[in-house]
């Protein structure tokens, strides 16, 4: 099967061994890899800061890159996520209503709208976009892109990848994965299948790690609070690795990890998947 | 949205929530409630097999009430005045205070009892009835704590939250006597004493007091009917005991039928307080035999939201509390950060927009998220508050260092050539990254190490190496 990787711009630039792992890990289940060299981001850090407009142009270049491809494998839940729910949204005509900060006229009797395109249009019809338009590429190349442990599981049909880690591992689920992609139990039910691999919960799973891109940034105090948590419970579990589908995650919290110097690494899904008995995974970190 | 005045002038919220969170006993009484209800919730959530099912309902009941407010107000009104009430229609919290103020004045007293309601915090009813020189006593528990504490309110449905027994006998041994019946001299922390302490108190008032102000869950357009949902049955002695009853109702709590009642019913105790069922439902037609019944419809700020595409599903909201109850921002900054009567996700999302965002608070509050979507996960209309949160910040107007950083990534990432050359050039400058980032980077290197930057990106290696194969 012939496929393109999309690596992103976080794994391209801070995290290259993520992509390498998919590289070889993909080879090895027996995955003719492409990376198209233009890729460059999928625009979420605009869009979640609240510039759209970037964000949509970041989403027209990734569409113009990945649509000839059948499949599209990204080692990133969050920027899965981004791809799946957002281009959509922007790929529609942004709505032009009152200002929030402009204030309108309240009027009781006015207020009330006449009933939307969605709702007298027949059902389905919003799902149709105008043919050659930018929504109907995007309604194309979306359901291309899978996220790794979903490429694994629901297209190649495998779990067990033939990897050996014989290490303590806790795996984190991060909110996009969890939440927005619903990855549900795959991450899990491939790292079990890890050959020497002891998995062990990780307490509070669920919660976020107060990442959130630039919200770490905004919200300084609130943001290592929450990450703070997170590293309580990774620590608890007396893993050696902290495991997740996102680099930006791992990113957040493995900063906070080998600041407190607890000794605990942080590796990437693909990483592990892509590890074997006689090492020729190219899993250096760096 | 106006009223509310201490809130206004408050600085943005990192600033309030960095203040906050240095609060230990703050954030051991908001995690263990927050953690407790999340729990309940979740139990109870779980045992209805149609969940889904009636959260898609009850989204859609809203959804087609506020696409045809216009004629369901108008037929609440007809069933409300022919049912023996009155109705008024208050345009913003100025108009609404100014009615409610003298209906009061008319009856001739001084001093009301409130059921807990959240429109009239919003609109700052109870300081607008100060100065008119009328009294307003809350008598939902909460509230009265709140309410003697001089304090403000910091969760939707457990108002005093971030107060734990012991702050709360304090503030009934100190403060009780100020507003009635004092508390008794030997009350201890038992939740079994400072209950009773609270209903000796509040009998009092029931007992004296001739006009009651109240909001409303619902209200149904088909009867003109108002449905208040309670926990401690105060509120019911405050719509049966009074000879004038007013209640101040925002027009999005419509519902067309008692049919689409049935659905909420299940849906909001088992949401916000984790029960199968609300331990008190009242409901209410126009005007009881010997009451005087007055309705004020509420807009401040409602249909502008309306208005909003993408931000009107906001107005679904039946205020239940449960996206505050798993946000691990609200259960960290507390409710006091977001500055408003309506704090948590759903705060973040509806003060905006229904005050706008001038204000430097009111701008940070669609960033009070990392977009983790447990509010979403968690709310009983499906309300993307996500979605709606990314909406606003395309809105809001951005600092300017922002702006430049925001464009520079934006050009970097206009064309590949120009990403791998900065990457490069990262590379290549590896070694000179301090370890404490300039700047507001700053504040993430203060608790983090950064990582190592590569040498050569993946990019570069795939061209070096021809995807691996040399």
């Amino acid at each position: 099967m012939r496929v393109a990787l999309f690596i992103t711009c976080v794994n391209d630039t801070l995290f290259p061994g993520t992509g390498r792992a998919v590289v070889t890990l993909l080879r090895r289940l027996g995955c003719d890899v492409d990376f198209p060299r233009a890729q460059t981001c999928c625009g979420q850090m605009h869009v979640n800061t609240g510039y759209p407009e970037e964000g949509r142009r970041l989403a027209r270049h990734f569409v113009d890159v990945f649509a000839e491809y059948d499949a599209v494998v990204a080692p990133s839940g969050s920027c899965a996520a981004m791809v799946r729910e957002q281009y959509p949204r922007l790929a529609r005509t942004p709505a032009v209503p009152a200002s929030i900060t402009a204030g309108a006229p309240a009027d009781l009797i006015t207020g009330t709208l006449p009933p939307s395109a969605e709702e007298t249009a027949a059902p389905g019809a919003r799902e149709r976009p105008r043919p050659g338009s930018f929504a109907e590429e995007v309604a194309a190349t979306v359901p291309k892109v899978h996220e790794l442990s979903e490429f694994l599981v629901d297209v190649l049909g495998v779990t067990d990848v033939g990897a050996y880690f014989p290490h303590r591992v806790t795996y984190h689920p991060t909110c996009h994965s969890l939440r927005a992609l619903r990855l549900g139990d795959r991450p899990t039910r491939l790292l079990e299948q890890v050959r020497g691999l002891e998995l062990v919960p990780l307490p509070g799973a669920d919660e976020c790690c107060g990442f959130g891109g630039t919200f770490a940034v905004k919200n300084p105090a609130i943001s290592a609070a929450m990450c703070a948590d997170k590293v309580h419970n990774v620590a608890t579990t007396g893993a050696e690795v902290l495991c997740a589908a996102d680099n930006s995650c791992l990113m957040h919290i493995g900063g906070t990890l080998s600041r407190q110097r607890t000794g605990v690494r942080i590796m990437h899904l693909a990483e592990i998947l892509a590890a074997t008995e006689t090492g020729d995974h190219g899993v250096v970190r760096g | 949205m106006s009223g509310g005045a201490t809130f206004l002038g408050m600085p943005a919220f990192p600033v309030n929530a960095a203040a906050a969170v240095q609060d230990s006993q703050l954030r051991y009484n908001l995690r263990k409630a927050t953690h407790t209800i999340r729990g309940k919730r979740a139990l109870a959530v779980g045992e209805l097999p149609d969940w889904t099912e009636l959260r898609r309902a009850a989204k859609e009941i809203k959804d087609h009430t506020l696409r045809n407010l216009e004629r369901y107000l108008v037929r609440m009104e007809e069933a409300v005045t022919a049912a023996g009430g009155h109705v008024h229609w208050a345009a913003d919290a100025e108009e609404a205070n100014r009615i409610v103020a003298d209906l009061v004045k008319a009856t001739g007293e001084t001093s009301v009892v409130k059921v807990k309601s959240m429109a009239t915090q919003e609109i700052g009813l109870n300081e607008a009835l100060e100065l008119e020189g009328i009294t307003a006593y809350e008598t939902d528990l909460a509230e009265l704590i709140v309410q003697l504490g001089d304090d403000w309110p910091s969760h939707i449905l457990v108002p005093a939250i971030h107060r734990n027994r012991s702050e709360i006998r304090e503030i009934f041994r100190e403060k009780m006597a100020d507003w009635g019946r004092a508390a008794p001299e030997d009350l201890t922390d038992e939740p079994r004493a400072l209950a009773e302490a609270a209903r000796l108190h509040l009998r009092e008032r029931f007992l004296s007091t001739r006009v009651a102000i109240s909001g409303a869950n619902f209200m149904i357009a088909e009867t003109g009917t108002l449905v208040v949902l309670e926990s401690e049955g105060n509120g019911r002695m405050c719509l049966t005991l009074p000879e004038t009853l007013i209640s101040v109702v925002g027009i999005e709590k419509l519902l067309p039928s008692w049919q689409d009642l049935e659905v909420f019913l299940q849906l909001l105790p088992r949401s916000s307080t984790g029960e199968r069922m609300n331990p008190y439902t009242s409901t209410w037609t126009g005007a009881a035999e010997g009451q005087e019944f007055h309705l004020v419809l509420l807009d401040n700020g409602r249909t502008d939201v309306l208005a909003d595409e993408i931000g009107r599903q906001a107005l679904r909201c039946i205020r239940c509390s449960a996206c505050l109850n798993v946000c691990p921002v609200y259960e960290r900054a507390g409710g006091h950060a977001y500055g408003s009567v309506y704090p948590g996700p759903i705060g973040a999302i509806l003060t905006p927009q229904l005050r706008g965002t001038a204000s430097e608070l009111d701008a940070s509050l669609p960033y009070a998220s990392t977009l983790c979507g447990a509010c979403f996960d968690a709310c009983p209309v499906a309300i993307d508050i996500p979605e709606v949160l990314v909406h606003l910040r395309g809105r809001v107007r951005h600092p300017r260092v922002e702006r430049l950083g925001m464009r520079a990534a934006g050009w970097v990432f206009n064309r590949p050539a120009r990403l791998a050359r900065t990457q490069r050039l990262g590379g290549r400058l590896r070694r000179f990254v301090p370890g404490r980032l300039p700047g507001p980077l700053s504040a993430w290197t203060d608790t983090r190490d950064i990582p190592d930057i590569p040498s050569e990106s993946f990019r570069d290696w795939w061209d070096r190496t021809d995807g691996g194969v040399k």
